[in-house]
């Protein structure tokens, strides 16, 4: 039967497997943290961030010689801080936050270029930074993706009702006693980590469409947090999955070919909602 | 983190309360913005079962008094006690917020946003038990909304969206509640609902902290009144704060006095009702 090929054939390559696995993981994590990035309003955040750890990424690789591993250590580390750095510039500024933040992520991500185009090896790493590379993701990478990915939905799935109020009601948050500052820390090094992650995926410059896409397309679709969450998880990874083939049998990059499937299923909620309410209307 | 150190409730449970202090003890408050003052020097006791309208141009800092006795903003100096203690460590106050300050839109059951006020008193890692959701529900038997449980918070109307916030006060088990002009936006019978109740809380014990425009219903359903405008300009009996020339310090040129039949009315335009008061 030709399509059980044409769905088979690629996984012939253990490099394509490994590249499924990965944009499983990914696309759930992130789909799952960037329901608070939009539900928070936090997108700018988020592509701020991701640009921002361009810097710590490029001297890690410089440092460690190219080790894929080492690399990804470099950008976890990066991404806490200045997570939380940021975080703290939006609640200390003397300008409007998100003037703050435009500089922040202009300025590192310029940073993060001028170190990788100061060797001239790195020309097509750069690209692999800027847009993923998820057909060169290793066993080992593969490990650590995915033990951060439980990591992460454990700590969403255990800070569940907490994280739940302080981003529909910080004022009850604060009310009850919540200790509202570790709990929004701890929701920005989530959402560092889930970008962390699917730096080898997408890319620097197209993350916050894992973050964003998924979840606006869900957020359309049902009106229960849990429901948004599972919804933009299956989205996703879906996009991930169709993405790859994608990428596979037209010969597109990777990246691109993931966010592309990933708005085409935003358009299809967008579609979807609009007739429900016609329909609720009349 | 020092903050969550010096407040260790949520962990440890421990909203211990003075029995022979009141509910609310506020002296010598004041709260400065860069902007400027908001709230200049203010002190008033508060006692289980008082009933409270703050009234008060928009801008005298209304908000800003109920955020600041929820615990959520500091003062600038003075004190504000809670059975005796600063308001770290109680969390049996219940802020209810503005209609516009809630984003409506957000992904949550009108039982989900009930479910919220127990999350003190479930503690870390607990998920809600049997008895938490029978306490919910009860909650919203009393306030009407059993059957609308389900529904996504947008679907309800205004009055019932406060009546929603009510119910969550309700599983908090909160004595004192500060309401944000909850009648804002309201037609009479939503109104009227959510005085009867009010009353009922009060027939409980729990303190009320109502801010409103509607000098008349403040008249009638609040055993005091006080007028804010910065500084505390009246704080007593509706009789004695609603006297003409009381008000007028408060709202100046923008309260409508007119002698109609040998009443004085005075119509209150600093909002958007146009409500009445009427002066015998």
């Amino acid at each position: 039967m030709p399509w059980i090929d044409f769905l088979l054939t690629p996984f012939e390559y253990p490099f394509m497997i490994r590249g499924l696995i990965a944009v499983i993981f990914t696309g759930v994590v992130c789909a799952t943290v960037g329901t608070y990035v939009v539900l928070r309003g936090m997108a700018f955040f988020g592509d701020a961030l991701a640009h921002a750890i361009l810097p710590g990424v490029a001297i890690g690789y410089w440092v460690e010689g190219g080790a894929k591993d080492a690399v990804f250590w470099w950008g976890a580390a990066t991404a806490v801080l200045v997570s939380l750095g940021m975080g703290a510039i939006s609640k200390g500024a003397k300008i409007k936050e998100d003037t703050a933040l435009g500089i922040i992520f202009a300025g590192m991500f310029a940073l993060g270029i001028a170190i990788i185009s100061s060797v001239n090896s790195y020309s097509v790493d750069l690209t692999h930074f800027l847009f993923g590379d998820v057909l060169g993701v290793s066993s080992n990478q593969l490990i650590l993706i995915g033990s951060f990915s439980i990591g992460i939905i454990l700590m969403v799935t255990a800070f569940y009702k907490e994280f739940l109020v302080l981003t529909f009601d910080p004022i009850l948050a604060a009310t009850l006693r919540i200790p509202k500052r570790v709990f929004e820390y701890l929701q920005l090094i989530l959402i560092a980590l889930a970008i962390v992650i699917s730096l080898q995926t997408v890319g620097v410059a197209l993350m916050l469409a894992m973050l964003v896409t998924p979840a606006a397309a869900a957020y359309l679709l049902t009106k229960r947090l849990p429901v948004m969450m599972a919804l933009a998880a299956a989205i996703a990874s879906l996009s991930g999955v169709i993405g790859l083939y994608l990428s596979f049998y037209a010969n597109l990059p990777s990246g691109p070919a993931i966010v592309l499937t990933a708005t085409l299923f935003f358009a299809l909620a967008w579609v979807i909602k609009m007739v429900r309410d016609q329909r609720n209307a009349s | 983190m020092k903050n969550w150190l010096k407040h260790p409730t949520y962990i440890w449970k421990t909203a211990h309360h003075k029995d022979d202090a009141p509910i609310l003890s506020i002296e010598n408050l004041s709260v400065k913005y860069d902007t400027g003052m908001v709230l200049n020097n203010l002190s008033f006791d508060l006692l289980a079962k008082d009933r409270i309208a703050v009234v008060g141009p928009n801008g005298a800092g209304k908000s800003t008094l109920f955020k600041v006795i929820a615990g959520v903003l500091r003062p600038s100096s003075g004190s504000v006690q809670i059975y005796g203690h600063e308001p770290g460590g109680h969390i049996c106050i219940s802020y209810i917020p503005q209609r516009t300050q809630v984003d409506w839109g957000f992904p949550v059951t009108v039982a989900d946003v009930v479910m919220m006020g127990r999350i003190s008193k479930l503690g870390l890692f607990r998920w809600p038990k049997a008895e938490d959701w029978e306490l919910s529900h009860h909650a919203l038997e009393v306030v009407g909304l059993a059957d609308l449980a389900k529904r996504q918070i947008s679907e309800l109307s205004g009055g019932q969206q406060q009546r929603m916030f009510i119910a969550r006060a309700l599983v908090q088990e909160a004595e004192l509640m500060l309401m944000d002009e909850p009648l804002t936006g309201l037609d009479q019978p939503s109104k009227e609902s959510i005085f009867a109740i009010l009353d009922q809380l009060h027939q409980q014990g729990v303190a009320l902290l109502v801010s409103m425009h509607d000098l008349k219903l403040a008249a009638e359903h609040f055993d005091r009144i006080m007028l804010l405008k910065g500084d505390i300009i009246a704080f007593g009996p509706p009789e004695e704060v609603l006297a003409p020339d009381v008000l007028s310090k408060a709202y100046g040129g923008h309260l409508h006095l007119i002698t109609e039949d040998g009443r004085t009315l005075a119509v209150n335009d600093s909002c958007c009702e146009g409500d009445h008061y009427a002066l015998d």
